[in-house]
Order: C-alpha cells, then structure tokens, then sequence
C-alpha cells in the first residue's frame, strides 16, 4: 500500500515538473494560465494523497485551500486580468525556447545534485521528490527571466510559490498551518496588487512589456 | 548620604529637555517662546548645578532598563563627565534665553520642529557626556549629529543650507564610522562594550596607537581639526544663530570629551608621540584657523574660523597634557590639561556671547557681509557693549577669560623642563611660538570683527535703520558676558574645581599649587617663576581708564565738537572710504599668501563700471577632498552599470546569486 502511494506521489511530482516544463516553452498567455491552474490540481491531489499515505489531517486543508486558491480564484482572476487588458493572444519570448530548455534541464540536473544529500536525511515518504520540487522552483524562476511582458512574470512568481509549496510538503509534510495560510493570503494579496499595477504600467506606457520600463534608470 | 543624586538630577534634566521638545510639536507659538524655552533653560540651570555638585561628589553608576535586550544603556557620571556638563549646562542658559527673544518672528511650523530639534540636541549632548557604554554613546553622538543637522537645515529651502548641512553630515558620519572602529578595537574582542570592560582590556601598544589615531580622527571630524574642519565654515554661518552658538560652544567640545576620555581613561596608558602628533595637528589647526580668520568678510564664516583657531588651542593642551603624562611629568600634566579645560569652557561662553552678538547684528540689520556693516555701536549700543566683552575676551586680553587660560597652557610650554627627548626639546619652544603668533593674530581678527562690525560709519544705508536688542536677548547675552568676566576675575576658584578632572585623568592636580598664595593671586608651579593676579590687574586697569576719562574731561573743557575731520585735501568723506574688511586682512593676506587660494578679478583701469570680486578658498579643499569626491563618482559609476533598468537583469542577479548560495552551501 505504502508502496503505491509512493508511487502515485511520484507521478504526480513527475507531472509537475512536466508542467513546469510545459509553461517555460509555452508562448501563449492564456494557455499558460490554463497549465499554472493545472499545476495547482497536480499540486492539490498530490498533496491530498501525502496526507492519506502519512495520516498528515492538516494537509487535507491544505490541499483544499490550494484547490480553491490556485485551481479556482487566482486563474479565475487572471483570466479577468487578461480579458480585461485584452492580452489574451500576446506572443512574446525573449529567447528561443530549445534554449530555454537546455537550460532549464541543466537546472533540474544541479536541483536534484543539490537536493540528493538533503533526501536521504529526510525521513518522509516523499523524500524523492525534493529534487523535482526544487527543480520547479528554479525553473518557474527561469520563467520569470525569459518572459518580457508583465503577466507571464507573474504566472512565473505564483508557479515558484507552488514549487515551494510542494517542497515544503516533500520534505517536512507541510509548514505549520498558520504558516501555509499566511503564504496563501500573501500570494492572494499580492496577485491583487500586481493586478493593479498592471494597469498602472500600461496606462503610463500603453504596453504591458517590460522593456519600456528600461528608461526609469538614472542616465 | 542624601536621596537624591546628581544623576538624578541630570536625568530628570535630560528628560525634561526630551518631553519639552515633544511638547513644543504641540504647542502653539506663543507657548514655545513663553514656556518652553524659558524651561529648557531652567533645565539647562539644573544641570549645571547638578554638574557642579557632581565635581565635588564620588563618581555615580546607573544602568538604565532601556536600549535593545541583553543590552542596557549604562550611565556613569564621573567628574570629567560632570565639568563638561557644567560647560553644557551653563552655556546653554544663556542661549536659551536668548532665543526666546531671537525666535520671535519665525513661524509655528518651523518654529515647532526647531524646539523639537533644539531640546533633542541639548539632551543627546548631556546624554553623550554621561555615556558609560559604547552603544549608548554612538546611540547619543548619532543623535547629536542627526538633530544638529536639522538645526542646520533650519532654512532648507536655500540651496546653499542644504549644501552645508550635507557636508556636515557626511564629515560627521565619516568621523562616527572612525569612532565606532575606535571602540571596536578597544573593547578587545571581549564582545562587551561597555567602558569599564574597555579600562581593563590591556591592548599592546600598537592597538593602543591605533585607538587613539582613529579616536583623534573621529572626534577631530566633529571638533575641526584640520584637515577635517572644511564643515565648519560652512555648516556655522548656515545655521540659525543660537545654534551655531551651541554648535561652537557646546558641540565642539563633545569632541574634546570624547578625546580625552579615550585617552585618559578608557586607554590606561600613553605614548609620548600621540602628544607630539596631537600638539602638531593642533597648532597648525591654530594657526589655520587664524589665519583663515583674518580675511573672511563674512562675520559668521570668521566666527567659525575663529572657533577652528580654538579647537587647535585645546588640542595642543591635550597633546601637551598627554606626552607630559606618558614621561610620568604629572604635576605639568595638570597644569597643561586644566588649561586645556579651562580654554574649552572660556571658549563655549565667549563664542556662544559672539555668536549670539552676529545673530542680533544679523537680525537687526538682514546683513551677514562685513563688507556692508558698520557703526553699529550708535544703533546698538547694548549690543556692542557686550560683543565687547567677548571680543576681548576672545583676543586674550586680560582681565578677562581668554587671557587665563591662554597664559596657563604658555606656563605649560615654558615651565616643561628637559624631557628625555631632544626632538621634543626643540619643538617645544617652536610651538610655543606658534601658539604665541596664533593668539596675537586672533588679537588682531578680532580687532577686525568688532571694528568693521561697530566701529565707523555704516556701509550701507539700511544699516542705519537697526534697532537694539530686546531684553530676552540682553538677559542670554549678560549671561554669557559675566561668565567670561566671572571666569577671567576669579581664576583660582575656577581650577579648583577643575582639579577633581585633572585627578581622575592624570592623578596630580593644580590646586594646592595654584593657591598657595592666596585665592587673589593664580600661581601654576612657584610663585618665583610666575603669577597672576586679574583682579589686581582689573583695579588697575579700571582706575587707568577712570583718570584717563577724568583727565580727558577735565583738559579738554567738557566740550564736545562736531568738525570737518581731516579736511585737507578730502572734500568730502563717505562711508565707503572707511577700511573694509578685506583691506584689514589684506597685510595677512599678502603675508600668508602662499596658503590661501586667492580667486580675484581686478577690474581694468577703463572699465566703466568697475567691479571688484575677491575669494580666499581653502586650498585643502582642491587638494584633499576634490580628489576624493572624483573617486567616489568615479567607483559610483563602476556601480552604476549594474542598473541597466531591466527586470529581467535584476532578477538574473537574483537567480545567479540564489544558485551561487545553493552551490556553496552543499
């Protein structure tokens, strides 16, 4: 039994590597909303079956609040976000995305290098998984460096929040739950401040890409 | 043993000051000018009471329940602590009621936040004297610093101000950075900061030189040493004048405490060349400063330079006092320390008198350039009647303060026997010398301010238009005026209670020896060699003048004419034909000309309309502190190319620097 749990777990941290994968190489900002909410799923799920396998209670709510919070209300919000700026189809990449890839590979290499020493002192069933959580976070960082246009940056920053979020519940089964529902508020709160500086920023520049902001340096 | 302590009152004092700047936020105006100053200065009685009965009582210990946890402020009042807060103390009385009259016409908001500043100022200087822990100690001098500099900025609105209160600003952090790395080494790697831990670490002799080098830097950023001074001429004038006076008076001397204090106490022992570096630097401070002194046309600018000029003074009785000590010479370690200390209390009550006088003189008249001024004695004669007092008290004039301590540090130089070094031998008379060129040139800077100032017709004609002072004035302006007379007439009294100091800092005193002929005549070894008697000498000063007068009167028929003077080949004599100021320090000028930096635009003989433009610039400014600032602007821009105004390099240099710290701590 244990057995299959471990194994499901690693399905699914699998799948949220895959996905992680998926929204560094993807161009368009909605399809990148629609894997940031699945993400939120494979999180959710993976999450809720941590808490059956170790009879963990307090990440059942854990689970439930990342369902609601990164499944429902922060997709839903950008989509509103999108709509409402009317961004739905921007295309945009810095660089070209097989280089992207090789990068972001060399990345989840050095995250499982770095988390193989950390995995074997942890005594949790999903010690495995440390790597690919790290892995996720550095590549959602990855993302955030790549993008040039303002939404993308922030579907970067909440997608870095469910990395931590899953290395948190792989390596110590979840922060305390004060802990979890103040990361959850921050995250919640600041997608609402973000929100209105994305209107800010095109209302000054008429764009939402970042390169015209490239002038506000001192000369 | 009596309930109540000097300490306590020193720390109700020090409360009082914080809570009536609070209150002066919330006060309306008239409440500012009619209560809360005239309370500041009652406090400001308190403490020097307090400190005087702290000289002649056992040294007091608090620890206080404040500051960070683990990590309380510790107090200590000892009696060098206790002789400067009876300079402070004192002092300030007179320039608080001073600027209940001085004040008057400004607005509440400035008003208000000036009050503020003011109190927070007083307090963070008693604050710095009572200190008996590094932490305290940066907490108060930081505070010092900071409220100083908004006193500063009083008209920030006026670039120049602003100017001025930056440079304070930075030289002031640049010497608390020097005095922080002064503790650093001295508390020995114990981790403890307070000073007694500081007393019993033992450093080797090289450390110890290092202390007191960095100490010397520190405070001599804050005092003017040179070549550290370049704030002072800037930051004085700018100020508001009650507070340059506090600023010249009070402040400077913080320093002069924080350097003997390291010194003496906090380092058991000295060396003898800390002395001579000491005495160096001091005399061509001195020296500097007089000489720059002499061609200002500005009178607060010359007043700053003046106050240079005394900072040197002092420092050259610190080296003094401290390579008389490290040959174990106590008894003139005495004589040259209370001197030393003597000097620094004269100098906080005859430059707080004199710049009080310019801010009266700038109030009445709206004019800070000597070039303008004039006459002044037939507008304001009360005024010029005690600028008097203190010009020649400033100019070391007998019988007055400036004389005493002067003539005291000169007993030092030429008492000191043999010392087991021929170098020092043959410097000491040297500087002796210089110290002598020093004091008679401020003789003659202040011949120039009182003269250009007072005497003469007015330069201009709104000059003509100024009233006297008021009588808020007049009671802060009195004040200070008999301290210096107090101070010169009754000597003996004035070491005597400066002798509990020199005790505590170098274990001999000069009191015993300075009254052994009676409290009338001032005696500093042996009544052979030399003695001094200013209240003898203020007899015969007084009844000269009288049968002068009288002769005066009686020869010359009691009839006074008003005639065409010097009529022969003059027809007409304005007041601009009169010497000015620059024409006074011009001899000066022309003989120290290879250290001033003179900028000047003579017109030609056919221009129509002539324009004359004179400027003496401080040649250590182009010679030290340009070269700085350049390097500064130029590693600013090595910086500077970081910001390239994208996101997506800045969180670069966040990823790069996360996975560097990922990779260093596997």
């Amino acid at each position: 039994m244990t057995n299959l749990f471990g194994q499901l777990i690693n399905l699914f941290a699998a799948l949220l590597l895959l996905i992680a994968f998926a929204m560094l190489s993807q161009r368009r900002v909605l399809s990148l909303i629609n894997l940031f909410a699945f993400q939120g799923l494979v999180l959710s799920v993976s999450t809720a079956i941590v808490a059956w396998s170790s009879s963990q209670h307090h990440l059942y709510y854990s689970a439930a609040l990342t369902l609601l919070l990164k499944v429902l209300v922060l997709p839903w919000i950008l989509h509103r976000l999108i709509r409402r700026l009317n961004v739905k189809w921007d295309v945009e990449t810095m660089f070209n995305i097989p280089t992207t890839m090789l990068v972001g590979i060399a990345l989840v290499v050095f995250a499982f290098n770095l988390a193989a020493p950390i995995s074997q002192m942890a005594g949790t069933i999903t010690k495995g998984t440390l790597g690919i959580a790290m892995a996720s976070v550095l590549l959602s960082f990855l993302m955030m460096i790549t993008r040039s246009k303002a939404v993308p940056q922030v579907i970067g920053f909440l997608a870095m929040e469910n990395g931590l979020f899953f290395a948190a519940t792989s390596a110590t089964y979840g922060m305390p739950m004060v802990v979890e529902l103040g990361i959850a508020l921050d995250v919640l709160v600041g997608m609402f401040i973000l929100g209105i500086f994305f209107f800010q920023i095109r209302e000054t520049f008429d764009s939402l890409d970042l390169k015209h902001m490239e002038k506000l340096k001192e000369e | 043993m009596s309930a109540v302590t000097p300490l306590d009152l020193l720390g109700a004092s020090i409360l009082g000051w914080m809570a009536l700047g609070l209150g002066g936020l919330f006060a309306p105006r008239r409440a500012i000018l009619a209560l809360i100053f005239p309370a500041g200065a009652a406090a400001a009685l308190l403490v020097a009471g307090a400190a005087l009965w702290a000289l002649g009582a056992p040294a007091e210990t608090a620890v206080l329940p404040l500051g960070l946890p683990d990590l309380p402020f510790h107090l200590h009042l000892d009696t060098l602590s206790a002789f400067f807060l009876l300079l402070l103390g004192a002092t300030t009385v007179g320039i608080s009621v001073f600027s209940i009259g001085y004040f008057r016409d400004m607005d509440r908001a400035t008003l208000s936040l000036l009050c503020l500043e003011y109190h927070f100022f007083l307090a963070a200087m008693a604050l710095v004297f009572l200190a008996d822990d590094a932490y305290l100690f940066m907490v108060a001098w930081e505070t010092m610093a900071l409220s100083s500099y908004f006193l500063v900025t009083t008209d920030h609105h006026v670039p120049e101000i602003r100017r001025a209160g930056f440079l304070y600003l930075l030289v002031a952090h640049v010497g608390a950075i020097a005095i922080l790395m002064c503790f650093g080494v001295m508390q020995g790697g114990h981790g403890d900061y307070t000073f007694a831990t500081m007393r019993d670490a033992h450093l080797t002799s090289f450390w110890a030189s290092v202390t007191f080098l960095l100490a010397l830097f520190g405070f001599g950023a804050k005092a003017g040493i040179l070549p550290l001074h370049i704030w002072l001429p800037e930051a004085h004038p700018a100020a508001p004048s009650p507070v340059s006076a506090m600023m010249s008076g009070i402040m400077l001397k913080t320093a002069v405490y924080g350097i003997l204090r390291v010194t003496f106490d906090l380092l058991g022992s000295q060396q003898w060349w800390w002395g001579t570096v000491a005495l160096t630097l001091g005399l061509l401070t001195a020296l500097f400063g007089v000489m720059f002194a002499a061609v200002q046309t500005d009178m607060k600018r010359l007043l700053a330079y003046s106050s240079i000029e005394n900072i040197g003074i002092i420092l050259v009785g610190i080296g003094l006092a401290v390579t008389f000590h490290a040959f174990h010479k106590d008894a003139l370690a005495a004589l040259a320390l209370t001197a030393t200390l003597y000097h620094a209390l004269n100098h906080a009550f005859m430059k707080g008198l004199l710049f009080l006088g310019t801010g009266s003189v700038l109030h009445a008249t709206g004019e800070r350039n000597l070039a303008k001024l004039g006459g002044l004695i037939h507008r304001m004669p009360k005024l010029a009647l005690l600028v008097l007092v203190g010009s020649l008290a400033i100019a070391g004039l007998p019988p007055l303060n400036g004389f005493v301590s002067e003539w005291l540090l000169l007993q030092a130089f030429l008492l000191s026997p043999g010392l087991p070094q021929s170098y020092l031998n043959m410097l000491i008379p040297v500087a002796a010398a210089a110290l002598v060129l020093a004091a008679a040139l401020a003789g003659y800077v202040m011949v120039k301010f009182y003269g250009i100032i007072f005497l003469g017709q007015p330069r201009d004609e709104k000059i003509a238009a100024a009233h006297d002072i008021g009588v808020w004035e007049r009671i802060g302006l009195t004040w200070l005026a008999l301290g210096c007379i107090l101070l010169g007439l009754f000597p003996v009294f004035v070491i005597l209670h400066i002798d509990p100091v020199a005790q505590l800092l170098v274990g001999h005193t000069l009191g015993s020896s300075a009254a052994q002929t009676g409290w009338l005549m001032l005696t500093p070894i042996l009544p052979e060699r030399a003695s001094y008697s200013p209240l003898v000498l203020f007899l015969i000063i007084a009844v000269g003048i009288f049968f002068t007068l009288f002769a005066v009167k009686k020869f010359y028929h009691g009839r006074l004419r008003r005639g065409p003077a010097w009529d022969c080949g003059f027809p007409e004599q304005t007041a601009r034909m009169q010497d000015s100021a620059e024409g006074f320090g011009q001899p000066i000028r022309q003989i120290f000309e290879l250290f001033f930096g003179i900028v000047r635009e003579v017109p030609s003989p056919f221009d129509k309309k002539p324009h004359y433009h004179g400027e003496t610039r401080d040649r250590l400014w182009d010679l030290v502190y340009l070269p700085i600032a350049r390097l500064t602007e130029t590693l600013s821009a090595l910086v500077g190319r970081l910001q390239h105004g994208r996101i997506h390099i800045y969180l670069l240099y966040s990823f790069v620097t996360l996975l560097a710290l990922l990779a260093f701590i596997r």
